[in-house]
């Protein structure tokens, strides 16, 4: 197995608040990495610097580095947009484009970059759609809002829009907080399904659901990276007392 | 009375009151319209709306040269406010993290309530003294009074779209640019069209800018270096001429004006419609 990014003594700052110190961790290919830990901790400010997401909040700032197929995204010459477009990002809440129909949602990302033939757009839009298991829910309400859809399809829809360009990993924020435990059920096997050809990294606050879903989980505290490995070993056998503390529920 | 009762009836008592608020504060209005429209009403004939100004002593006559003139000073003015307006919008919204945003909107703030009239001075000293008394330099007048009302609504309308929908566009790869100016922009059409439609309806009654920048003109548009007639002059000086066929035009250029006003509301609200409810 190789890996898909090699993250190198990563700190990020939102001002003079330092949220992220000296992360070093490697995330592998074709797998689901969890990342969890306690609110305000960094799990969802190290999933945006893995994307470049991080550095557009106002006073947001990041060192070190982030190899991303063996080239750092953060070296001078890296177009942060270019990065992005091979990187999906899903947000802890549903967030489709408003003003758009469910094809356009999905169509929305090569559309904005200037695809214009409608034949491809068609294909990709069905074959996103049916990748996020949405596609037998929504095929005859194509021209539909987007915002009209339940939140657990709002959620799937997102994901066919991240899917749409076609991109290399998986980046997922908490995806499932907004959602119930059907929708959840249903995330989690698409997460299974999607890590057959993507490198997905999940943020989660839920334990069981890094358990369920991940093969490889992180869990942070205070911004630092305190523990890292295959999730059965972490769960069943982890080697730093705060982990443990932290999985069997004594602090959260 | 037991504290339910006291609750219910100061309930009541406030309803009440805030209605009744509600039917003084809309007398004027309905007044007015009521008003413009039984005296307007009997004047607006074709004549009326084919003829340029009557001359003294002639009978008829009605206030197409008023109306040509108004549509051009407004369409002029918002060819020259509303893009800028927009774009100094998108400036503050978007960019409000450069150092100059906030003396900027301070100043935009300061803009919007000037005295029309000083706005008009302003435009007799840059234009009127350069080229004369024209068109021109009424629609500069009148462009600068928009663009504050223009920046300050897209302004809003854009900081109301969500950062979430922001940050999708981002996280997709697409430039910060284009992502304002698609997914932020569309989504705060309807606002921005609102302001747009508040500043025109604003420019379109003034009457203090247009006095000073081309003045009271009884003829056909010209040439943009010539003034064009308005409507509000047109009620102006008909309305304070001793002759009773003036008079009544005065009342149907209000009508007019009025209908205007009413016709691009209502054109703008059905062409910004939300496609999705």
């Amino acid at each position: 197995m190789s890996y898909k990014f090699e993250i190198e003594n990563l700190n990020a700052w939102f001002g003079s608040k330092h949220v992220l110190k000296n992360i070093s961790m490697k995330i592998r290919e074709k797998a689901v990495t969890a990342i969890i830990g306690p609110s305000g901790c960094g799990k969802t400010t190290l999933i945006r610097c893995i994307n470049r997401m991080h550095e557009i909040v106002p006073g947001a700032r990041v060192s070190g580095k982030v190899l991303f197929n063996g080239i750092d995204i953060y070296a001078e010459d890296v177009d942060p947009v270019q990065i992005r477009r091979k990187m999906g990002m899903v947000f802890q809440k549903p967030n489709p484009f408003p003003m758009m129909s469910i094809y356009d949602n999905v169509a929305a990302g090569l559309k904005l970059n200037g695809v214009r033939d409608r034949k491809r757009l068609s294909e990709v839009v069905e074959r996103s759609l049916e990748m996020a298991i949405l596609w037998d829910e929504v095929k005859d309400d194509l021209n539909k809002s987007g915002v009209s859809l339940s939140g657990g399809q709002q959620q799937r829809l997102c994901i066919a829009r991240a899917l749409a360009v076609e991109p290399e990993v998986m980046l997922m924020d908490e995806p499932a907080s907004a959602l119930d435990p059907i929708a959840t059920a249903k995330l989690e096997v698409l997460i299974r399904m999607l890590a057959k050809d993507y490198t997905v990294v999940i943020v989660t606050h839920n334990m069981q659901q890094a358990a369920r879903v991940a093969d490889f989980t992180a869990f942070l505290y205070l911004g630092e990276l305190i523990e890292y490995g295959p999730t059965k070993a972490l769960f069943e056998n982890p080697e730093n007392e705060l982990t443990e503390k932290y999985i069997t529920g004594q602090f959260g | 009375m037991d504290n339910y009762s006291v609750r219910k009836v100061i309930d009541r008592s406030m309803r009440i009151f805030a209605y009744l608020a509600l039917i003084v504060a809309l007398i004027p209005l309905f007044s007015i319209i009521g008003e413009v429209l039984l005296k307007g009403a009997s004047s607006v004939n074709i004549n009326f709306l084919t003829q340029p100004s009557p001359t003294v002593g002639e009978a008829g006559g009605g206030v197409a040269n008023a109306i040509q003139g108004t549509l051009i000073t407004v369409g002029l003015a918002s060819l020259i406010g509303v893009p800028l307006g927009i774009i100094s919008g998108i400036f503050l919204s978007e960019y409000s993290e450069a150092k100059i945003s906030s003396p900027i909107r301070f100043f935009n703030d300061v803009l919007s309530g000037f005295p029309s009239i000083v706005v008009g001075i302003f435009g007799y000293a840059l234009i009127v003294r350069a080229v004369g008394f024209s068109v021109t330099a009424a629609a500069f007048a009148l462009a600068i009074l928009m663009l504050p009302i223009v920046t300050r609504t897209t302004e809003e309308a854009m900081k109301l779209v969500p950062a979430t929908v922001r940050e999708a566009a981002i996280a997709l790869g697409v430039p910060r640019w284009k992502t304002i100016v698609t997914v932020v922009l569309s989504g705060a059409k309807k606002g921005i069209s609102t302001g747009i439609l508040l500043a025109v309806a604003r420019i379109a009654g003034e009457s203090a800018p247009i006095l000073v920048t081309m003045g009271y003109w009884r003829w056909w548009f010209a040439g943009l270096n010539q003034p064009v007639a308005s409507l509000t002059l047109n009620i102006y000086i008909f309305a304070i001429s001793p002759f009773e066929n003036w008079q009544a035009l005065a009342w149907g250029s209000a009508l007019v004006l009025v209908m205007l006003i009413l016709g691009i509301n209502i054109i703008v609200r059905v062409a910004t419609r939300e496609k999705y409810k």
